[in-house]
């Protein structure tokens, strides 16, 4: 995929607040995922939950992210806690779960036109540029159900070209995509925390070459 | 463009393209008109008679069958964890998702009962009060059927729950209606039966939203 950083200066974050949890503890099932647990996600990290399958990554992303109220503990944004300033939080991250909110009869355009709704200063040519660096010039009209989950996992990550936020959470994006879609994945994510935002992810793939990356492991407690 | 009138927009422009969604309770509906009087005593006294009744349970059970799919897919495909992400109102959600749903179930019920009803012989004072009592009483049908249609939206095969969930809701909003229809076919005044099922509507527009988004709510933070 192209790499385009034109206005890599203008596009800078100038303010970015902190995400941070405050000793979360998760049980799921009688199995505790994580106990007193804090974490700080600061202007210009890129942090890794790594740990085996069934450890409590996507739980706690989603805690992080303000999908999940079942824990005990605090999330913070910019030092309030995240249920009071929710709407203000809301649009300063973007969250990308493993399930990608596809519309299968849709456009790649329209999908894209949805998910951006709630930051009315996208514009509709951002749209067709971010469709076009992810490969995806030509498949506009084309509706979701002919595209390969590869190209559907791309719809899903064109909104990174295009939504504002400084924050972004990400649970397994590396999913379905090709070699390619790997290599311009790694280099958004490098671009992202080099303008000053922050990145959160779960991954099972290996990000070693980007200096920001800090890992977080988790382990299966008994 | 908010995300709510996005989505609203969106889920029309969805039905518009897969028509089997909207068809599959009007048709139900028209069969259930055509088959009963082959049925029962084709007597046109006879059906007269029983016309109100049979119209009414017709439009209700047709609501019921399309009210499975009002918020699996979007559990499914993970939009409603990026609606919850949006932080935007999940009350303004859960009628904008009740409206699209009206629209496109019981507004054609609304508006092709008169004729259907021909069939059944309904008598000619009866017209009007059978056009404004589905008007006030399907959208009724759709908001409480929303309910049970977000409690069960995380189910496997929770149709057989939906109904039983739903069902008993149903009866008051049936009586009201059916015997507005019933009293206007033997020239009595029925604007009664109508002014309950216009304060029905105003409750449950009021109310349900909160319990729709509860409910939709509790399905996400598994």
């Amino acid at each position: 995929m192209t790499r385009s950083a034109p206005d890599n200066e203008s596009k800078r974050f100038t303010t970015h607040c902190d995400l941070s949890a405050h000793d979360v503890s998760c049980e799921r099932d009688d199995r505790i995922l994580f106990e007193d647990l804090s974490l700080a996600v600061k202007k210009g990290d890129l942090i890794q939950l790594v740990g085996p399958n069934g450890a409590g990554k996507t739980t706690l992303l989603r805690l992080m992210a303000g999908l999940n109220q079942d824990f005990d503990g605090e999330v913070r944004w910019c030092n309030e806690n995240i249920n009071s300033c929710f709407q203000d939080y809301a649009r300063q991250r973007l969250y990308i779960g493993h399930l990608s909110a596809i519309k299968k009869v849709l456009t790649p355009l329209e999908n894209l036109r949805w998910f951006v709704s709630s930051w009315p200063e996208v514009k509709e040519a951002d749209l067709w540029q971010a469709l076009e660096e992810v490969t995806l010039a030509g498949y506009e009209d084309v509706p979701c159900q002919q595209l390969s989950a590869g190209q559907q996992r791309r719809v899903a990550l064109a909104r990174l070209l295009v939504t504002p936020t400084p924050l972004w959470i990400l649970d397994e994006p590396f999913t379905a995509l090709d070699k390619a879609g790997v290599d311009w994945l790694e280099g958004q994510l490098a671009l992202h925390v080099e303008r000053g935002g922050s990145v959160l992810i779960t991954s099972h793939h290996a990000l070693s070459d980007i200096p920001a990356l800090r890992q977080i492991e988790l382990g299966m407690q008994k | 463009m908010s995300l709510v009138t996005a989505t609203i927009k969106r889920d029309l422009v969805i039905a518009a393209r897969n028509p089997g969604e909207w068809l599959n309770p009007l048709m139900f509906f028209l069969m259930v008109l055509a088959l009963f009087p082959l049925a029962v005593d084709p007597d046109p006294k006879f059906l007269a008679k029983i016309a109100a009744g049979v119209v009414w349970v017709a439009a209700l059970l047709a609501t019921l069958l399309s009210l499975d799919a009002l918020f699996k897919a979007d559990v499914e495909d993970g939009t409603l964890e990026q609606w919850l992400a949006s932080g935007e109102s999940l009350y303004a959600m859960a009628l904008g998702k009740v409206f699209v749903h009206w629209c496109i179930s019981g507004l054609p019920l609304t508006l092709v009962a008169p004729l259907l009803a021909l069939m059944m012989n309904l008598p000619d004072d009866a017209y009007g009060a059978l056009f404004f009592s589905l008007l006030l009483g399907t959208p009724i049908l759709s908001l409480l059927g929303a309910v049970g249609a977000a409690l069960t939206a995380g189910v496997r095969s929770g149709g057989l729950l939906l109904s039983l969930v739903i069902l008993p809701l149903y009866i008051p909003i049936l009586i009201f209606g059916a015997s507005a229809v019933y009293h206007a076919g033997i020239e009595m005044e029925y604007a009664g039966q109508l002014g309950f099922l216009a304060s029905f509507l105003c409750i449950s527009m009021t109310l349900t939203p909160f319990a729709v988004a509860g409910a939709l709510k509790l399905n996400l933070s598994r």
